[in-house]
């Protein structure tokens, strides 16, 4: 076992019974035992055997990402625990919502660089847009980096989902 | 059926004899249906915190798993000291605690709590039933849940109209998990590793815990048959005593902060540790940068989460210790290994020496009892007896795991992880529930005692003959020691005045009390005490100012060990180990 402090981020799959109190169990593994959360991401994916998807983004030491995944295996609804990080290339990605309000050359210039992002325009007054961007989380941050002067005055995100890439499943 | 009669089918086919429990308003039903019926033995307690404590000592001296009941609110409250102390000891617990009806949850209804919000962190896994039709399979899931792979307590919340209204049954055998199945059998082709390493090993140790006890006997005669195999040397944590006979020639006694100098030493200059069923808890390793530094570590556990959770270690094993352990025999007598027999013997001649320094030495007094005295003299007359121990949490706990000798497993019940103090009354009683005919002594101090007398109002009513043996010191005898050892003699709020009469506690509470003041009196009243068909108190004065040695200050590492009082502090506490506990 390495005992390297270098600080890793790691996407983590974990599938769950969807039953009352199982994301707060997540959640408080982590919070009680001080591991980082960067992103986490659920929701029902298997409505027949009623089984929740949750994506974690987290960092540590690879003994401290070795921890979280053996932690998160004790617990007696978790199913499956998959680092994606580790296991090979996977497609991360994020939504991102993001209102922006303004007038004259500034508002074509959001619609402009909207454009550039690949961004929907899912609502729409005489003031204000509101944004739909999905992709890599950095590319969603240089978006709300660039909206911001551009009167950005909400942002909503889900935190990523990903996917192993290739023929295998979780 | 009722849902009160679901639970208490569900429990009897769990194999469910005694229950530790407290009624109230969420679970009258449960207690109707109770008062119903002659298969289940209800033992009531005097507090909920006991019924916990109770059950883990009934869990902890038979192997089964121990079942609580408790009320809404205040009692699942009360229990939570307990559930936190049986999941840092993998105690299999099962706890029903009553809720408030499915229509007030949420509703600060009177007695309410979130009880498996609060309980969340504090147990292994918990559930609130809010359809009558889970009832029982979640009943049976607890009992699977609390006794497969590292125990642990789990708590079952029922809310009132779940109790009262119509539910179906289904026994254990319809009702199994579908994902919580750990594995027992360990990797063979690590197992085979093991063995190589040991094969090549100079100096190699044997570091056993819970883990083996909680396996079962099976997993303790394994480990023994195993030690005198190979020859190797075994020191066991707090947790582990009795895994291996204490009279072998091959136990090296316990190890850690307050372990004996071999067991200390032979840790920090083994080549190959072998950790089988222990955790690397911080009361063992010390100063972690410090810890065994020139050794490669193995190491068996059934929870792969306690892997390279605090050591790195060169080769871990996930499995069920007995399972492992009789694949390692299986593996070592196929494969014959050469030892390196020059090797071997120079490292048993060195912990030979470490031995000989006689490390749970202390200076004997004529006038005044030493606790240490006090212990070896209860040692020789209970070690021919059927026996069992529990303790409190302190100096008492620290000399009743150096002084008393256990042979088998299953024998010593302490709080080791959590260290709850007033743990040792109820659970001996929970242990004397279950051996009605042995000795079960609860080593006490003066101040832990005092955290659940009220149970000797049970022991009393259940006519149960649990003694309690108090080593008196009068000071919260731990922390007068840090306080001398580390903060300058400053015993702030450490001392307690007015103590309580034991004697004429004993004798209000029913029960026999009595006193020894001198050295000439101590044979005599344990004498006494084993010798009375009834609870006993003997209140053991025993000198104040008594140290626990050996001791590895905290964030020091093992050969940093302090043998006594003449072993100066050589350099200051470092402040990192100033914060430490």
């Amino acid at each position: 076992m390495t005992t390297e402090k270098r600080i890793e981020r790691h996407t983590i799959a974990v599938l769950v019974d969807n039953e009352p109190g199982v994301l707060a169990r997540v959640i408080g593994l982590f919070s009680g035992r001080g591991y980082n959360i960067e992103s986490l991401t659920v929701a029902e994916t298997d409505t027949e055997q009623h089984l929740s998807r949750i994506t974690a983004v987290t960092s540590g030491t690879p003994m401290v990402i070795e921890q979280i995944k053996a932690q998160l295996g004790r617990l007696v609804p978790v199913h499956k625990v998959s680092d994606l990080t580790a296991e090979g290339p996977h497609v991360e990605r994020e939504l991102l919502l993001v209102k922006v309000v303004s007038r004259g050359e500034k508002r074509v210039e959001a619609l402009r660089i909207a454009d550039i992002f690949r961004a929907r325009v899912v609502d729409a007054t005489i003031e204000s847009f509101v944004f739909e961007v999905t992709g890599a989380a950095d590319k969603l941050s240089a978006f709300i980096a660039l909206m911001k002067p551009l009167g950005m005055v909400d942002v909503s995100r889900t935190g990523v989902v990903a996917i192993s890439r290739g023929a295998q499943a979780l | 059926m009722n849902g009160s009669e679901v639970v208490l089918r569900a429990l009897v086919d769990q194999g469910v004899e005694v229950i530790f429990g407290y009624p109230g308003g969420a679970v009258l039903p449960i207690y109707d249906a109770l008062f119903k019926q002659n298969s289940l033995r209800h033992i009531l307690v005097r507090q909920e915190g006991g019924a916990v404590h109770a059950a883990e000592g009934y869990a902890r001296s038979t192997g089964k798993v121990g079942v609580v009941l408790v009320t809404s609110g205040p009692g699942a409250t009360n229990a939570v000291t307990g559930l936190t102390d049986a999941l840092m000891d993998s105690i299999p617990v099962v706890c029903l605690t009553g809720q408030v009806p499915t229509h007030l949850i949420g509703n600060d209804a009177f007695q309410e709590a979130d009880t498996t919000g609060i309980t969340r962190p504090c147990t292994k896994h918990n559930y609130l039933v809010k359809d009558p039709a889970q009832l029982a399979r979640v009943i049976h899931e607890a009992f699977h849940v609390a006794r497969s792979g590292r125990p642990g307590p789990v708590v079952i919340d029922l809310p009132k109209d779940i109790l009262v209204g119509a539910a179906p049954y289904v026994t254990p055998e319809r009702a199994k998990h579908r994902t919580y199945n750990p594995p027992v059998k360990g990797d063979i082709k690590k197992i085979e590793q093991a063995v190589e390493m040991m094969a090549n090993a100079k100096r190699p140790l044997l570091y056993c815990g819970g883990g083996v006890i909680n396996s079962g006997p099976t997993a303790s005669k394994l480990l023994t048959q195993f030690m005198r195999l190979t020859g190797f040397p075994c020191t066991l944590t707090l947790m582990g005593l009795g895994a291996v006979p204490s009279s072998d020639p091959q136990f090296l006694g316990m190890l850690g902060m307050h372990g004996t100098y071999e067991a200390n030493l032979a840790m920090h200059d083994c080549d190959l540790m072998i950790n089988i069923g222990a955790r690397f808890d911080d009361r063992v390793t010390g100063r972690l940068a410090a810890f065994s530094p020139g050794s490669r570590k193995i190491h068996v556990d059934i929870d792969p989460s306690s892997i390279n959770k605090s050591v790195p270690v060169e080769l871990g094993i996930v499995g069920d210790v007995a399972h492992v352990l009789e694949d390692m025999i299986k593996v070592w007598k196929a494969r014959q290994p050469k030892l390196d027999r020059q090797a071997l013997k120079s490292w048993w001649a060195q912990i030979e020496q470490w031995r000989a320094r006689d490390c749970l030495r202390y200076r004997p007094s004529k006038d005044i009892i030493k606790p240490q005295y006090a212990l070896q003299r209860l040692q020789e007359h209970i070690k021919d007896r059927d026996f069992y121990i529990t303790t409190e949490v302190g100096q008492h706990q620290m000399w009743a795991a150096q002084f008393l000798k256990f042979e088998e497993p299953h024998r010593w019940m302490t709080s080791g992880g959590l260290g709850t103090m007033g743990y040792g009354l109820p659970a001996a009683m929970g242990v004397q529930i279950a051996h009605p005919k042995s000795l079960v002594i609860d080593v006490a101090g003066e101040a832990s005692i005092l955290m659940n007398i009220q149970e000797m109002s049970c022991i009393a009513q259940y006519r149960l003959p649990v003694k309690v043996f108090i080593l008196n010191n009068e000071y919260m005898g731990m922390v007068r020691q840090w306080q001398e050892l580390l903060h300058g003699g400053r015993y702030s709020e450490s001392y307690m005045e007015s103590l309580p009469d034991f004697v004429k506690l004993a004798e209000a509470f029913g029960a026999v009390g009595l006193r020894a003041t001198k050295p000439e009196e101590l044979d005599d009243v344990i004498k006494e005490m084993i010798d009375t068909p009834r609870a006993v108190i003997a209140d053991i004065m025993v000198d104040k100012t008594e140290n626990c040695f050996p001791m590895i200050p905290s964030g020091a590492a093992h050969n940093e060990i302090l043998l006594g009082p003449g072993d100066e502090l050589e350099r200051q506490v470092s402040e990192d180990g100033m914060v430490l506990v």
